[in-house]
């Protein structure tokens, strides 16, 4: 916070009894503040008093059947979904983060393409993406509903993310790095990948733990590609439903609330557990977000 | 190697491409067979009698996105103002980062959490089903806070300090100071996370279908039934097929459309600023 003017609250009282739009605009600026605050404490803890007494170890069983609608399945669909959607977008995101900061001549008119589709794409709704990946998976290649599907449009939906902490966490790397690397006589690829991209690492883990937290939370664009079986996926050529989409079922069958508020529980638990960790990262980064 | 970076470099722009291909490929026969006056202008959706109008869905987006914007633009503004100019550094270790949790959080919990107690309250006050346009607004009212908190209090901090100290010198209040000198030099980039926040409000799909009625009609109140684009496309497509399948993909191109727009006047509204 930069200099503000220093005045004591008692002070600060009396001017705002003569200036009553001051005091009114201080009102709005703090209620709004209480208001945004409250809303999240309120969904947070809603769900958690409501949700933890459905918590049973027998949603966790290994086994979904319709008299026990464990969610054990869809967490391991979750894990796979999301190792998956990684595998791909990791290395396409990194190569191309790597191409715009390292490689690319200023004003290259490929670096502003490439600026515009990623921005467009960081702007694209997860229906889209779903239906974009029916269309393509299931329709155009003609698989079923699969989680490599599932996991193939994920993986475009996080490249931005990708692109854009590990462009940040490139340039944030200091230009001394790799003038001493130069000048020790290595090359711009050794250069790269064993003085440039090692320091960047805690940067590009953020961003990769912010993507986790959007494939976790994402269902709209996993329901046309992937399905919604509640099976584990055999394969990746199956059909296997992530928590999210689980917990879309469980509301849209009607039959299984408190259920869908166990998973409510396990999908918060896991959000705020990524939230804590991205923060603790960026913290010792140094990074602001 | 550079070449492989090259590449990977372009698989951004050939994604973007796939999409447009695939859905503009599928979604504007469908438009065309239909008509393009009947299926954007057209009043009724009747799937079971080939009738399509999309009419009352581009309304009931439109409606329930300006609701979100204006329920959640100034709260959003005046707590960008808040965490900006106001807030103690204490504080503000704790706010921040509940604001990015408030990011965080998936629409599907959104949506229940709208089910499960906005529902209830409307129903308590107003009546009926509790489901519908007001319904909609404020929830996504509060899920494109962290989008407006986020883009503004930038904008704010990049404001020169000297414009603020300039107005306490002339003995202008704090408060006055900030919202008559910091705001208006922070206009566009307040507008520019308002924008984004339309994007996201428009592409919402999980949270207002749990809460919006879904009626394919064009609401007669703020508290009436609605069906959003994105609702239309999430609820059928399930069992869709033939013309109704090509319908809902043609759904699709006008959000994307839609969407397009939004982002061709943000990036616009980026460049004239840099």
């Amino acid at each position: 916070m930069q200099v503000q003017n220093r005045e004591r609250f008692s002070q600060r009282l009396r001017s705002y009894k003569k200036r009553p739009l001051s005091a009114f605009l201080f009102l709005l600026v703090l209620i709004s503040a209480v208001v945004t605050l409250s809303v999240l404490i309120a969904l947070i803890a809603y769900i958690l008093i409501k949700g933890i007494p459905n918590l049973s170890p027998e949603l966790f069983a290994w086994e979904y059947t319709t008299e026990n609608v464990s969610m054990m399945p869809a967490i391991i669909n979750t894990l796979m979904i999301t190792a998956l959607s990684l595998l791909f977008a990791l290395p396409v995101g990194i190569a191309s983060a790597i191409y715009l900061v390292e490689y690319a001549k200023r004003g290259n008119k490929l670096v502003s393409l490439v600026r515009i589709t990623t921005e467009t794409l960081s702007g694209i709704p997860s229906i889209v993406y779903g239906l974009f990946g029916y269309l393509f998976f299931n329709i155009f290649l003609g698989w079923s509903y699969t989680i490599l599907g599932g996991s193939l449009t994920l993986a475009i939906m996080i490249l931005p993310l990708i692109m854009r902490t590990t462009e940040e966490a490139l340039i944030a790397v200091p230009d001394l790095y790799r003038e001493g690397s130069f000048g020790l006589g290595a090359g711009k690829l050794r250069t790269v990948f064993r003085i440039v991209l090692p320091s960047a690492v805690p940067g590009i883990l953020a961003g990769v733990i912010l993507a986790v937290g959007r494939i976790v939370g994402e269902t709209a664009a996993l329901l046309y590609p992937a399905g919604t079986a509640a099976q584990v996926a055999d394969g990746l050529m199956s059909s296997g439903r992530t928590l999210a989409v689980h917990m879309y079922a469980l509301l849209n069958e009607g039959l299984y609330i408190e259920q869908a508020y166990a998973t409510a529980v396990v999908l918060l638990v896991i959000v705020i557990g990524i939230n804590a960790l991205s923060g603790l990262i960026a913290k010792k980064v140094g990074v602001k977000d | 190697m550079k070449i492989v970076f090259l590449l990977a470099a372009c698989f951004s722009i050939l994604a973007v491409a796939l999409i447009c291909v695939f859905l503009f490929a599928n979604g504007v026969p469908a438009i065309l067979k239909i008509g393009v006056f009947d299926f954007l202008l057209g009043q009724k959706w009747m799937p079971s009698n080939n009738i399509f109008g999309i009419f009352p869905m581009i309304v009931g987006s439109v409606y329930v996105t300006a609701g979100a914007i204006i329920i959640g633009v100034p709260m959003g503004i005046l707590c960008a103002v808040f965490l900006a100019r106001f807030c103690p550094e204490k504080l503000y270790k704790v706010i921040k980062p509940a604001v990015s949790l408030l990011a965080g959080i998936p629409s599907i919990v959104y949506g229940f959490f709208g089910l499960v107690v906005i529902v209830p309250i409307m129903q308590d006050l107003v009546g009926g089903s509790g489901k519908g346009v007001l319904t909609a607004s404020i929830l996504l009212g509060i899920m494109i806070l962290p989008t407006v908190i986020g883009v503004s209090e930038s904008a704010i901090r990049a404001v020169p300090n000297s414009y603020y100290e300039g107005a306490l010198a002339l003995g202008a209040t704090h408060e006055r100071s900030v919202f008559f000198t910091l705001l208006p030099a922070a206009k566009q980039g307040i507008l520019a996370g308002v924008i984004l926040g339309v994007g996201r409000a428009i592409g919402e799909t999980m949270a207002v279908v749990m809460i919006a009625g879904n009626q394919p009609v064009v609401p007669d109140s703020i508290f009436g039934g609605v069906r959003t684009l994105t609702a239309n496309i999430v609820m059928e497509m399930g069992y869709a097929a033939d013309l109704h399948r090509e319908a809902l993909l043609g759904t699709g191109v006008v959000l994307f459309v839609f969407i397009l727009l939004i982002n061709l006047s943000f990036s616009a509204l980026k460049r004239r600023k840099s």
